[in-house]
Order: C-alpha cells, then sequence, then structure tokens
C-alpha cells in the first residue's frame, strides 16, 4: 500500500521523469498551486490578525464606543473565575476522553483483528458512533439515555434498586466525557486496527514460537508496534477535543455555573451572548496558543511521513 | 471441539457483545422513532410496541421544515466539496509531480491551517459575515466549509497522487499530450478511486460539522445539525419525532462512513497511518 520509501533530493525532478527528454512542456505549477494558497492565507492569516487587533480593544457591540484598551480584556479574562473553570475542564474533558478511547481502543483494535465468525459486519456496528452528527449523539445521550425519569439509565439504576442519576445537571462533564469519549472510541480503534493489520505475521509467529503468551504478545509486540499510531491518535484527537462546542450546546449550555464550560463555550458566552467582542478575542489568542502547542508535536511528526 | 474452534467461538461472542453495546444507542433511538411519543417516555422502557411511522411522516412533512434543513446540508456538503476538488486538484498535482525545496513546507503550511481552532477567530468571521450579508446564507457557510476541508483534501489527493506512477503521465507527455489533457485524461481516471474517497471524507465532515452552522445560521441556511439542535429547547419532549429525524439526519452520512473506512484511516490522520 505505501509508495516506495526512496527518497530523491528535494529540488530534482522524481526519477523517470525526465522534462528535456519530454520537450520540456512544463505545466504551469506555480499558477495550480496559488488557488489554495491564496485562499488559506486569506482564510488564516485575516480572521488571525483581527482576533488580535480586536483583543486590544474595548469593543462590545452594544456599545457605540470602541477604542484602544491594551491589556485591559486578558486582565479582565484571566481574573474571571470562568476562565479557570473553563481551562480546567477544557483539560480534563481532553485527559479523560483520550484515555478512554486510547485505551479501550488499543484493546479493541486487537479484539477486532481477532478472526472470527462475522467479523466485517461487527466492526461496521463499532464504527458507526463516529459518523454520528455531534448534535444527534448529544440528545440521544440527554434524552433518550441520560434522562433522570425517562431514559434508559435511569431505569436501569432502579430496576436494581439504586438512585437514578440527573447526569447532566450533577454530574455535567462525566457525562460529556462519556459521551464525547463513545463518539471517538471507533476512531481510535480504526486507526489503531489499521495500524495491528499491518504487523508482520511473521514477527507474531516469531514471538509465539519463542513461548510468548497472549499478554507478553500484547505488551512486548503489539503495543510498541502501535506506538506511533497511538501518538498519533492522540494529537489528532486532542484538536479536535479542545474544540468541542455542539455536544456541549446542545446538553448542559456550559451549566450548571461554569460546570461543563468549556474553552470554546465560554468563548462563544462572550462574544454572543455579551456581545464581548474584546473579552471573546482574547479568549480565542489564548485557545490559538493552547491549540499550537499541541499542533506542533503533531507536524513534527507528520513531517516525517512526507515523501517529496 | 478443538482449541482453535473454541477460541474462534468464544472471540465471537465477545467481540459481538462488544460490537453490539457500542451500536447500542443507535438501536435505541431507531426503535423510538418508530414509537409513539407516549412509548418513547414511558417507564419501564417499552420493548414490544405497535411500530408507526407516523414520526417520519411528521418530520418529512410537518411544520418543521426537515426536508429544507435536508437540502442544506447537501447543497452545503457536496458544493463545498466539488469547491475544494476543483481547487485542490490542480495544486495536488503540481505539488505530487513537481516537487520543489519549498513543497514540503507548503504542504506543512496549509495543515497548519487546520490547526487554528474554529473558535479562535469566531468573532472575526462573524463580523465579516454580518457586515456582508452573508449571515444565515447558505452559501456562505459553503465558503468555509470550502476552506475548513481545504488542506485535508490537497494532502489527500497529494498522498493518492504519489502513487501513480508518474513514467505513465510521462509517457503521455511524449506522445505530446498538454498538461491539461494529462491532468484530465491520464490522471484523474488513473486516480479516480481515490478522489471519490477523498470526496466522500469531505462531504461527511461537511455534513457533520456542528460549529459553524450552529453559530452562522438560522432558520435559512441551517443544515441537519441546526435543525437537530433546535429539538434541545425545553418546551417540546419531542423524543420519538426527534429519533425519527436523527435517524433520517444520520443514514446517509453512517453509510458514505462504512463504505469508505479504509480510506477514512488515511485521510483523517493526514496519510500518517495507512
Amino acid at each position: 500500500m505505501s509508495t516506495e520509501a526512496s527518497q530523491v533530493p528535494a529540488g530534482t525532478a522524481r526519477a523517470g521523469w525526465n522534462l528535456a527528454a519530454s520537450g520540456g512542456r512544463m505545466p504551469p505549477i506555480r499558477a495550480m498551486k496559488l488557488p489554495s494558497i491564496v485562499l488559506l492565507v486569506a482564510w488564516s492569516v485575516i480572521p488571525l490578525a483581527m482576533t488580535l487587533w480586536f483583543s486590544f480593544q474595548h469593543f462590545n457591540l452594544l456599545e457605540a464606543e470602541r477604542h484602544f484598551s491594551g491589556w485591559e480584556n486578558y486582565k479582565y479574562l484571566l481574573t474571571d473565575d470562568a476562565l479557570a473553570a473553563a481551562v480546567v475542564n477544557t483539560l480534563e474533558l481532553v485527559a479523560w476522553v483520550l484515555l478512554i478511547t486510547v485505551g479501550l481502543g488499543t484493546l479493541l483494535a486487537v479484539l477486532f483483528d481477532q478472526d472470527f465468525w462475522g467479523r466485517g459486519p461487527a466492526r461496521v456496528l463499532m464504527l458507526a458512533p463516529f459518523f454520528v452528527m455531534p448534535t444527534v449523539s448529544a440528545l440521544i445521550w440527554k434524552n433518550l439515555l441520560m434522562h433522570p425519569v425517562n431514559g434508559l439509565f435511569g431505569y436501569l439504576m432502579q430496576s436494581v434498586g439504586l438512585q437514578p442519576i440527573d447526569w447532566f445537571a450533577d454530574l455535567p462533564l462525566t457525562a460529556i466525557i462519556i459521551m464525547v469519549a463513545w463518539q471517538w472510541l471507533p476512531f481510535a480503534t480504526l486507526i489503531l486496527l489499521t495500524s495491528v493489520q499491518a504487523l508482520d505475521p511473521e514477527r507474531k509467529e516469531a514471538a509465539r514460537m519463542d513461548g510468548a503468551g497472549p499478554f507478553s504478545m500484547f505488551f512486548f509486540i503489539i503495543v510498541p508496534h502501535l506506538a506511533r499510531s497511538i501518538g498519533v491518535v492522540i494529537m489528532i484527537e486532542m484538536l479536535f477535543l479542545l474544540s468541542i462546542f455542539a455536544e456541549i450546546f446542545v446538553t448542559t449550555s456550559g451549566g450548571p455555573g461554569n460546570a461543563s464550560t468549556n474553552l470554546p463555550f465560554l468563548i462563544y458566552r462572550y462574544a454572543l451572548l455579551d456581545f464581548d467582542v474584546g473579552g471573546a478575542s482574547a479568549g480565542g489568542v489564548l485557545a490559538i496558543i493552547l491549540a499550537n502547542i499541541v499542533a506542533i508535536f503533531l507536524m513534527r511528526s507528520l513531517s516525517k511521513s512526507i515523501e517529496t | 471441539m478443538n482449541r482453535t474452534l473454541r477460541r474462534k467461538a468464544i472471540t465471537t461472542v465477545v467481540a459481538w457483545i462488544v460490537a453490539l453495546l457500542i451500536f447500542f444507542p443507535i438501536i435505541w433511538m431507531l426503535l423510538a422513532s418508530f414509537k409513539t411519543e407516549i412509548e418513547a417516555v414511558a417507564t419501564p422502557p417499552r420493548l414490544i410496541f405497535t411500530p408507526t411511522l407516523e414520526n417520519y411522516r411528521d418530520v418529512a412533512f410537518g411544520r418543521a421544515n426537515y426536508l429544507h434543513c435536508a437540502w442544506n446540508s447537501i447543497y452545503l456538503s457536496v458544493g463545498s466539496t466539488v469547491l475544494a476538488l476543483l481547487i485542490a486538484v490542480p495544486a495536488s498535482y503540481a505539488m505530487a509531480f513537481f516537487p520543489t525545496r519549498k513543497t514540503k513546507d507548503l504542504m506543512l503550511w496549509m495543515l497548519s491551517t487546520k490547526f487554528m481552532p474554529a473558535v479562535g477567530v469566531l468573532v472575526p468571521i462573524y463580523l465579516i459575515f454580518r457586515d456582508t450579508g452573508l449571515l444565515d446564507v447558505a452559501t456562505g457557510l459553503l465558503l468555509v466549509y470550502t476552506l475548513v476541508n481545504l488542506p485535508i483534501v490537497v494532502w489527500m489527493l497529494y498522498s493518492f497522487f504519489k502513487e501513480v506512477p508518474p513514467e505513465i503521465l510521462e509517457a503521455g507527455r511524449m506522445d505530446g499530450a498538454h498538461a491539461r489533457d494529462e491532468l484530465l485524461l491520464l490522471l484523474l481516471p488513473l486516480a479516480l478511486p481515490g478522489i471519490a474517497s477523498t470526496a466522500l471524507l469531505s462531504i461527511i465532515l461537511s455534513w457533520n460539522e456542528a460549529f459553524w452552522s450552529l453559530n452562522l445560521t438560522g432558520p435559512t441556511a441551517a443544515p441537519l445539525t441546526y435543525y437537530i439542535a433546535s429539538f434541545s429547547s425545553p418546551e417540546g419532549l419531542f423524543w420519538a419525532k426527534l429519533s425519527a429525524a436523527s435517524t433520517l439526519a444520520i443514514a446517509p452520512i453512517v453509510i458514505f462512513g462504512w463504505l469508505s473506512q479504509r480510506q477514512l484511516v488515511r485521510g483523517l490522520t493526514f496519510g500518517a497511518v495507512k
């Protein structure tokens, strides 16, 4: 599947691609790349510059006055209790979902790699939650499953004599973590399964000949083989998990209080509910910084995988 | 019963239980969509009931304009995908077959735009849309989706184009094919499966996008993600209708996803895992 790893020095045409021999008719490569570049520059640089600019302004859509205010917005943001709560919630959400999806995902990848009857259909069922749009999964979990009176979980708890939990009122962040983990478990499993399948069967056979049991096989052969893919899964999930929004928007609206407010939701609240453009922009800058820290690591590992 | 067979039987049972548990919320939603509203909220939950298609009829032809939102979803996901492909195919072709010293940096930079959190630019995009009259206009959202997915589309196409042997294109070139013919008549047919899976991924991502759609649209341009979110209002607990609407909203994309799972791995990991 993978292309040849032969590295051709950058700047030279690829092997067998002799322009002189072909009459030297070069396609307009610059012009072909230009639209993508121009659009992405416009899309990334302009809004970014505007966010940065707004973050230093006193700018509320409800007030006529708008002026430069230095670090005012940042000071206000950093003293807002909601920010500390939002940062902690964001990190908790990311960390727990990663732990659950990567941990279970590794086990499930090995499980679904085994030979069993109906493997194809079982994989298909396992994969489905990943394709469910966020607003749908949020409402299914909130109403049909986790509703304290009419939900299935409440009924199950009651039928074994327990008090039903009002998930989104009493344990809002936990409820969101469970729901988001359900959405992302198939992703982790799918990527890791693909990676497990690429493991050389001879290596497994050799380990088995040397007397490796299932546990040492898992920890000394499979997990090390998966290390790189696990890294990729963690980083990609992190980028998406840092910007979870719709799930919170339709279930708890960040509440009660700030109990389930994460950074994206806090910024949304500043911007579109309080109309505080300056404050929201300062929050946006923080979110960008956070995402970039993650992105740097991901880019570094991806840059090894490009073959030019 | 020999050992391998027993092992296979045990694996089958365990794996199927796990798969069904993961799939369960979707089954539960599917069941609720065929219940009446009263049955849908009944405790203990009804497992035996007379299935009704009423909810589907209500959703499709009722007051809440499901069909309008479904159309918006199709327009947005297909439209933004076509547009992204038109922009990305030439760029990926140029980078895959005529790499320069800067190609790698360019690729990484394009990808890095994907890492900008949407919420970080929510305010400027919202204000630009408000001032240019694009709020709640489907075509405005279509442009956003195109730009959001463009880096992934470029990356995926690039990795598929890399698998086309350049010798084939070169042969065509020797026979005097112009760059345009080379691209349209030689490369595109060869890379068609790759282009198709790229398109599929782009459609899936746009269909399920729920940040920009919730923030930039209203009743006119709302796609299905927005439509479903409107069921969250506390006044109406229409669980059966919600379930029917949800089933209709996710069915096409779940099927698309199943069809393209193998290629998805590649797209979703930006080619890092194949």
